[in-house]
């Protein structure tokens, strides 16, 4: 067994404890093994793609205990994926920081980067649901650093509702966990599905309050409608590139759904009939309504572009909900798409609000922005992204959705719903650029004008790192024919779960009765081995057993 | 014993529920703190009661306990301890930096933040 596939969570594990404790008071040194850290990652993830990109699912025995007793990382073709997306959008972003000294402004963004990188990264990784949870909580942790870094009043308020929010969402994750564990008696993804699937329909209460509270949890960190309430506030309040990293972080959620519910409660199964066309369908839709109103709605760009996150994860997540092999390969499509188009919007806000002086992000009249040509190019060919205008990939990646939703009974709401919300959020996004950039001309004070240049300092790097953000939209719009045929593959594979559930559940380790495995942990196997033969969700066979005593 | 356990998740729950709806930093806490103590005690019956036995099979022993619950509660623990002492942290923080510990945006606030 080869030991790649834990390296790209423990080298940012141990780079940022490093960081903390040798690099504490020193910037420069944090900065190099920051970026150096990135490019390891990058490289590892594009290592981990090609591995997965010829369909072989590989595994990782934690300790090397065989799968349903020990934690396993699993790469297949989406988790790999996924972290390549995570990977190559942290380098800019990283970037972007250092260039426009945001991580100078607070201590420790360097490490709390890289502990959030850890964690999304492992949450992809991870065969186990506890598992999936811990991770969670590592990229929340780090999280929570980040969204306060540089503080102020609105941003401490902030980051006090992101983070109860993602409390209470973690006590949910954690009881429908409790469910789960109790209805199967496991906690490994693999043995989940071979478990579930044999559950008698007639009885099946419990894993279905299991399933719909799953799908609440990862509806909360996805921003759907009921529960997208600490979005908005959130992300326009974050420091810019924590912002645009948190672009990631909504793909995390819709990730969970594509994985869980493809694997443990696959569309055709008995118990979680309905779940999708009853309810992730609707809710996906009034997503995209409320993100693309409230673009429209909003008097602050940092607001707009947060509720297009919004708009866009209903896209996304009406796409995934319509659970055939093409809708997941739109939603895919359009999670990459999306994460760059919202992490260069992000950056872009931030160049706007330290350049536009008093005025910052708001739609006030002010003086014109210096050097605003490029700022204003940059912004139109984001927007123009972001909105799903041709001819750059959002374009694509919508009329893929469109395409796949023609498989849905609610094919015309969909439709209906994605076409006018996205005239919507043109017009949004066009009152937004013609107010910040051109309706610029008007100084309320001559002199005020003329000084204001000067205080900007001129630093090519973080429009670099936007304008890498923005090439990587239009590398994704050119080569749209192979990435597509990459993520049919990638859809395929997740609607054929068999090779993965064997390779989790069939590739030998430690077994727990081996010679070497010790008495420590008998109980274990028992616990775990004797529920299998009982059909009956309620009558496990040990707990039926203890009752008696 | 199950009526017992089952009324006291309950009750744990709806004072907490009851707690965070209270809008301001330290009932929320305490509201966060009851849920995850509620929280914890459904995770330790997930794995079905049973009175005075082991968590571990030997050799000779008939009556156990599932000891992955268990393990699961402790790790459920550590973390809601941390992220508690987080969220006290900033909320702290929040409270000093504004002036009062209410959780949600008011309304002067709203409108300055608009105007600026």
């Amino acid at each position: 067994m080869t030991h790649w596939l834990i390296l790209p969570i423990l080298v940012p594990a141990m780079l940022a404890a490093m960081l903390v404790l040798v690099a504490r008071y020193h910037l420069t040194i944090q900065r190099v093994f920051s970026v150096a850290g990135a490019l390891v990652l990058l490289g590892l993830a594009l290592g981990l793609f090609w591995q997965a990109s010829d369909g072989t699912v590989s595994l990782y025995l934690l300790g090397n205990w065989s799968a349903p007793f020990g934690i396993v990382l699993v790469a297949d073709r989406l988790s790999t994926l996924m972290v390549l997306l995570t990977c190559v959008l942290a380098l800019p972003v990283l970037l972007y920081a250092i260039g426009s000294g945001w991580d100078e402004r607070g201590q420790h963004f360097h490490p709390l980067f890289q502990f959030q990188l850890m964690g999304i990264i492992g949450a992809f990784l991870t065969g186990d649901i506890f598992n999936l949870f811990v991770f969670f909580e590592v990229l929340l942790i780090a999280s929570y650093g980040l969204m306060i870094h540089a503080g102020g009043p609105k941003r401490l308020r902030a980051g006090t509702q992101y983070v109860l929010y993602n409390l209470l969402g973690s006590t949910l994750f954690l009881f429908a966990l409790g469910t789960l564990y109790a209805e199967t008696g496991t906690l490994n993804m693999a043995d989940l599905a071979v478990r579930v699937a044999t559950l008698d329909a007639a009885n099946s209460a419990g894993i279905r309050v299991a399933a719909v509270t799953l799908l609440m949890v990862f509806a909360v960190k996805a921003a759907i409608l009921p529960l997208h309430f600490w979005l908005p506030a959130s992300y326009s309040e974050a420091p810019a590139p924590v912002a645009a990293l948190f672009a990631i972080m909504t793909k995390v959620g819709a990730y969970c759904i594509i994985r869980i519910f493809t694997l443990v409660f696959p569309p055709d199964l008995e118990i979680t009939q309905g779940l999708f066309d009853l309810w992730l369908i609707p809710a996906a839709l009034l997503t995209v309504a409320l993100g693309m109103l409230g673009v429209l709605g909003a008097k602050r760009v940092d607001r707009m572009v947060a509720f297009s996150v919004i708009g866009s994860m209903g896209m996304l997540l009406a796409a995934v909900a319509v659970f055939t092999p093409t809708g997941v390969t739109a939603a895919l499509y359009y999670a990459i798409h999306s994460t760059f188009a919202a992490a260069a919007l992000f950056l872009l806000v931030d160049v706007i609000r330290s350049r536009r002086g008093a005025a910052g992000v708001s739609f006030d009249v002010a003086p014109p922005i210096v050097g605003g040509a490029l700022v204003a190019g940059m912004f139109f060919v984001a927007a123009i992204g972001m909105t799903g205008l041709p001819p750059l990939s959002g374009f694509i990646g919508k009329l893929l959705i469109l395409d796949a939703a023609r498989a849905s009974d609610l094919m015309w709401w969909i439709w209906g719903t994605i076409l006018v919300g996205s005239l919507v959020a043109v017009v949004g996004f066009a009152r937004a650029g013609s107010v910040v950039f051109w309706k610029a001309h008007q100084p309320v004070d001559t002199a005020e004008e003329m000084a204001e240049p000067e205080a900007v300092p001129a630093s090519v790097l973080p429009m670099v790192s936007i304008g890498a953000l923005l090439a990587l939209l239009m590398a994704l719009t050119v080569a749209a024919g192979p990435v597509t045929r990459v993520l049919q593959a990638t859809s395929a594979q997740l609607f054929n779960p068999e090779a993965y559930i064997a390779v989790v559940l069939t590739t030998p380790g430690k077994q727990i009765n081996d010679d070497h495995g010790g008495e420590k942990h008998g109980g274990e196997k028992h616990e775990t081995e004797e529920p299998k033969p009982a059909d009956n969700a309620d009558a496990i066979a040990p707990a039926a057993a203890k009752k008696d005593h | 014993m199950e009526l017992l356990l089952a009324t006291a998740i309950g009750a744990l729950t709806a004072a907490g529920i009851y707690m965070i709806l209270r809008l301001r930093s330290f009932p929320v806490i305490i509201g966060t703190s009851l849920l995850s103590y509620a929280v914890n005690v459904f995770l330790f019956a997930s794995g079905r009661l049973a009175l005075n036995a082991p968590p571990v099979l030997r050799d000779g022993v008939e009556v156990y306990t599932d000891p992955l619950p268990q393990a699961l509660v402790l790790t459920a623990i550590v973390i809601s301890f941390g992220m508690t002492a987080v969220i006290v942290m900033i909320a702290v923080g929040s409270y000093l930096s504004s002036d009062d510990d209410l959780v949600n945006d008011p309304d002067a606030d709203h409108k300055k933040g608009d105007a600026a």
